[in-house]
């Protein structure tokens, strides 16, 4: 790698102050710590760190993601032929999937990135690795019909709105895949939500309804609980396989990147609710009819409890407070799921709603602590 | 036999180039000094000058601001360099060594007829009392107070760290005295932290806490934190162990006789192992001709909270430890996306954590970029005390004295946090921002 090393301090003056290019100063820069870590040595405090870094932490998130990406290209491909009709083999199906998806994530990660590298130019920081993951969710939390002009306006909505106009990465107070998510679900509904959206190449006049759809209209489910789980479902695109999501959630806590205390809450929340919905609502209510396994493995409850209601700088950053913050997530998202006329799937507002409410939960716990001090002094 | 309070949280960080303390030598040297930056918020006034003859035992300077306060030479010699850095700060002041160290008589009552009084100002006169310092805050002790009690560390947890018991082998004799004169000092108790295997031979007069669990579970702040944690308005003395015994030293010989045992240690070291020297020595004195080859990095102290020093500079006033690590200067290809069998991590992203007993080379390597506070829980993995850090750092970023107050400020001393700062996925440097926020305190509220 030495000639590629060469090649990068041959060239770095031209991107410091006063070069040709010092308007792609943060390019040069971010590119260069991409390809070798930094030589920069502890001058004050520990001598010694810990190897990890935020380009570490984010790209095991991404190794996370990687299983339920691939499942939802597939999973593409397979709804399209199902409903299409046709014979495929499994390469064929995954290639259609695959071309369907790819150009979602090269406009969300070429839209979300060209936003970081210009901000981080005009306030002269370095580029924050943040929307490594970030990039990858929005694509993974859409429709694979979503019209790539709003992932691309989505994408901007929320690294502008969500990430940049707070200070960037770590100072955001919403998960920006998720109120991606939400500026094109309440900006284009019909886009995201009925029973059209959901499948490649449909042809016309066919439907097909998501699970939780089903539930919302009082049918039926279509599909048993072992086709939910291993995801062979209509929905957004990486959210239908509980199986992968499982898989990055035994990396992310391994790892210990994910927390844990987070996911199990989320689920108890959930399974709690979902239980108490389904007892304490009238016969005649369509959701007095789904199970708790059926809401667990429907929509992207998983998902969201996983990757996205897990996000460190959006979520509660206490012990206590993040017990507290999962178990409402769980809880508001069935109940939003059950309780509103509106729409059949409610785990992104409720994770949005606890996100804003996170800090409150934190305070909370914080004022604990400090009374008991307080109260140790007074004695 | 006290309870043991078990300390779940912490870390041991595990380094190749533990001394062996059985290996003792003794390192000549010719010049020590003593340097104003070892004490927290202090303004020297130099009371020598370059050419000055000094006995063991007469001032070098003073605290300005205090000036019953005296820092002494550790040696009888002339005075030889003042080392001054920007703004003509003085760095060190630095005596050539005597032949034979001649020393200062001081005139030390009867053990029986030693009073607070004569304690304190024998301690001021001698140059010992810098060893006492108070918490909050961990500076030099105000002489015009009283604490409500004193605690000292029998253990030292922090990486590569001697053993306390071979380094003060031959001072039980000093060790008691030490700990009676520091009983003098107090209303409350003098408690001795230490490990239930070392409890045994404790000395008389000292109240025995029993502590065990991974570092930082040896540093004296949250020991206090603990036993009796530090409330608004209260203040706690602390010393170590091995300046209890130059303090006994001192009241049973009644001379400032600074011998001090120093662990040289580190994978850079060719033979790590101990060395008889005073305090205040040069640093070539101890390491050269010791090393390996190749760019390194000399810290007087440990790993966690040491002092970047060099061969020409001089052995901190408290440390017993001299760490020598590799230089990290390097770039390394796509390094964060490798698997890094060689790399150390708490965090399990690499696979360290699969060899538990493993012994590392860490270099000084920074290992990324500064970043925004982005992880969380991460510093409550290695901080045994009841306290949000990374709340407690914010209060301090934002100024916020109130809050700083309300979340344990005085309760915190940057080395109690240097486990957090090495964790830390954005790579914070917490020890610079406590240290900020006890200097803003400080300023604000005296």
């Amino acid at each position: 790698m030495r000639f590629l090393r060469d090649f990068l301090d041959k060239h770095r003056p031209a991107f410091e102050k006063g070069g040709k290019f010092q308007k792609l100063h943060s390019l040069f820069a971010g590119f260069d710590s991409f390809l070798f870590v930094p030589d920069r040595t502890t001058r004050s405090g520990c001598a010694v760190r810990d190897a990890v870094d935020l380009k570490r932490t984010m790209s095991v998130v991404v190794m996370a993601l990687v299983p339920a990406l691939l499942f939802g290209m597939y999973n593409v491909g397979h709804q399209h032929f199902h409903l299409a009709g046709g014979e495929a083999g499994f390469w064929s199906v995954f290639l259609y999937g695959f071309c369907r998806v790819l150009p979602m994530i090269i406009v969300s990660y070429v839209v979300g990135l060209g936003i970081e590298f210009a901000s981080a130019q005009i306030r002269g920081h370095e580029i924050n690795e943040g929307f490594l993951v970030s990039g990858l969710l929005i694509p993974m939390v859409m429709p694979v019909t979503a019209p790539l002009w709003m992932v691309a306006l989505s994408t901007a909505f929320a690294v502008i709105i969500g990430k940049e106009i707070f200070g960037g990465t770590g100072m955001n107070i919403w998960n920006p895949a998720l109120l991606a998510r939400a500026f094109f679900f309440f900006s284009y509904p019909s886009r995201m939500s009925g029973d059209k959206v959901w499948v490649a190449g449909l042809p016309d006049g066919i439907s097909q309804a998501t699970p939780l759809a089903e539930a919302y209209q009082g049918t039926p489910m279509t599909h048993d609980l072992g086709t939910m789980f291993w995801g062979l479902i209509p929905g957004s695109v990486g959210e239908t396989s509980t199986f992968c999501i499982l898989l990055g959630a035994i990396l992310l806590i391994v790892t210990g990147i994910g927390s844990w205390k987070i996911m199990l809450s989320v689920l108890l929340g959930g399974a709690g609710m979902a239980l108490l919905l389904q007892h304490a609502l009238p016969a005649d209510n369509p959701y007095s009819h789904v199970t708790v396994l059926q809401h667990l493995l429907a929509g992207g409850f998983a998902f969201g409890a996983v990757f996205m209601a897990t996000d460190p700088v959006t979520a509660a950053q206490t012990g206590r407070g993040k017990w507290i913050y999962g178990l409402l997530i769980g809880v508001l998202a069935i109940l939003i799921r059950a309780l509103n006329p509106g729409y059949p799937e409610g785990m992104m507002l409720a994770i949005l709603l606890m996100n804003t409410f996170a800090p409150l939960i934190d305070w909370f716990v914080v004022q604990q602590n400090i009374s008991r001090r307080l109260k140790r002094a007074r004695s | 036999m006290p309870k043991e309070i078990k300390l779940k949280r912490g870390l041991d960080i595990k380094l190749e180039g533990e001394a062996d303390v059985g290996r003792v030598s003794p390192a000549p040297c010719n010049y020590y000094a003593i340097k104003p930056t070892d004490f927290r918020a202090l303004t020297p006034k130099l009371e020598v000058k370059v050419g000055d003859r000094v006995k063991a035992g007469d001032p070098l300077f003073v605290n300005k601001y205090r000036p019953e306060i005296r820092f002494t030479a550790p040696v009888s010699g002339v005075v030889e360099e003042i080392r001054r850095g920007e703004k003509r700060k003085i760095l060190a002041v630095v005596v050539k060594a005597d032949e034979r160290i001649s020393y200062k008589v001081f005139d030390i009552p009867a053990p029986d007829a030693l009073s607070g009084e004569v304690v304190v100002e024998r301690l001021l006169e001698s140059g010992l009392w810098p060893m006492i310092k108070q918490r909050p805050y961990d500076v030099i002790a105000d002489p015009s107070t009283r604490p409500k009690a004193i605690f000292v560390s029998g253990f030292d947890s922090s990486p590569l760290a001697p053993d306390y018991k071979a380094l003060l082998k031959d001072e039980r004799e000093a060790l008691q005295a030490g700990f009676d004169a520091l009983n003098k000092l107090t209303p409350g108790a003098v408690n001795l932290n230490t490990q239930a295997e070392d409890a045994s031979d404790a000395p008389r007069g000292v109240k025995v806490n029993l502590f065990s669990g991974a570092h930082p579970a040896g540093n004296v702040g949250v020991q206090i934190h603990h036993l009796d944690p530090i409330n608004k308005g209260e203040l706690a003395w602390v010393v170590s162990l091995p300046d209890v015994a130059l303090i006994g030293r001192f009241f049973l010989g009644g001379r400032v006789d600074l011998r001090r045992r120093v662990a040289l240690v580190g994978s850079e070291v060719e033979t790590p192992a101990c060395y008889d020297t005073l305090v205040g020595a040069l640093v070539g004195s101890i390491v050269e001709g010791r090393l390996r080859d190749g760019r390194r990095c000399i810290l007087s102290g440990n790993v966690l909270t040491g002092e970047r020093v060099d061969a020409e500079s001089f052995l901190g006033f408290y440390h017993t430890m001299i760490t020598v690590i590799p230089e990290g200067d390097r770039r390394e290809f796509l390094g964060w996306a490798t698997p890094g069998f060689g790399k150390f991590s708490v965090s399990r992203t690499f696979p360290s954590f699969l060899f538990p007993k493993k012994r590392y080379r860490l270099d000084t390597n920074f290992h990324g970029e500064r970043r925004a506070f982005v992880m969380s829980g991460q510093y409550e993995k290695v901080l045994p005390m009841n306290i949000f850090p990374v709340y407690l750092l914010k209060a301090i970023l934002a100024g916020d004295l109130e809050k700083m107050e309300q979340l344990g400020i005085y309760e915190v001393a940057p080395e109690d946090l240097a486990l957090c700062e090495f964790v830390c996925t954005s790579k914070i440097p917490v020890q610079e921002i406590v240290d900020k926020g006890i200097e803003l305190m400080m300023k604000e509220l005296i």
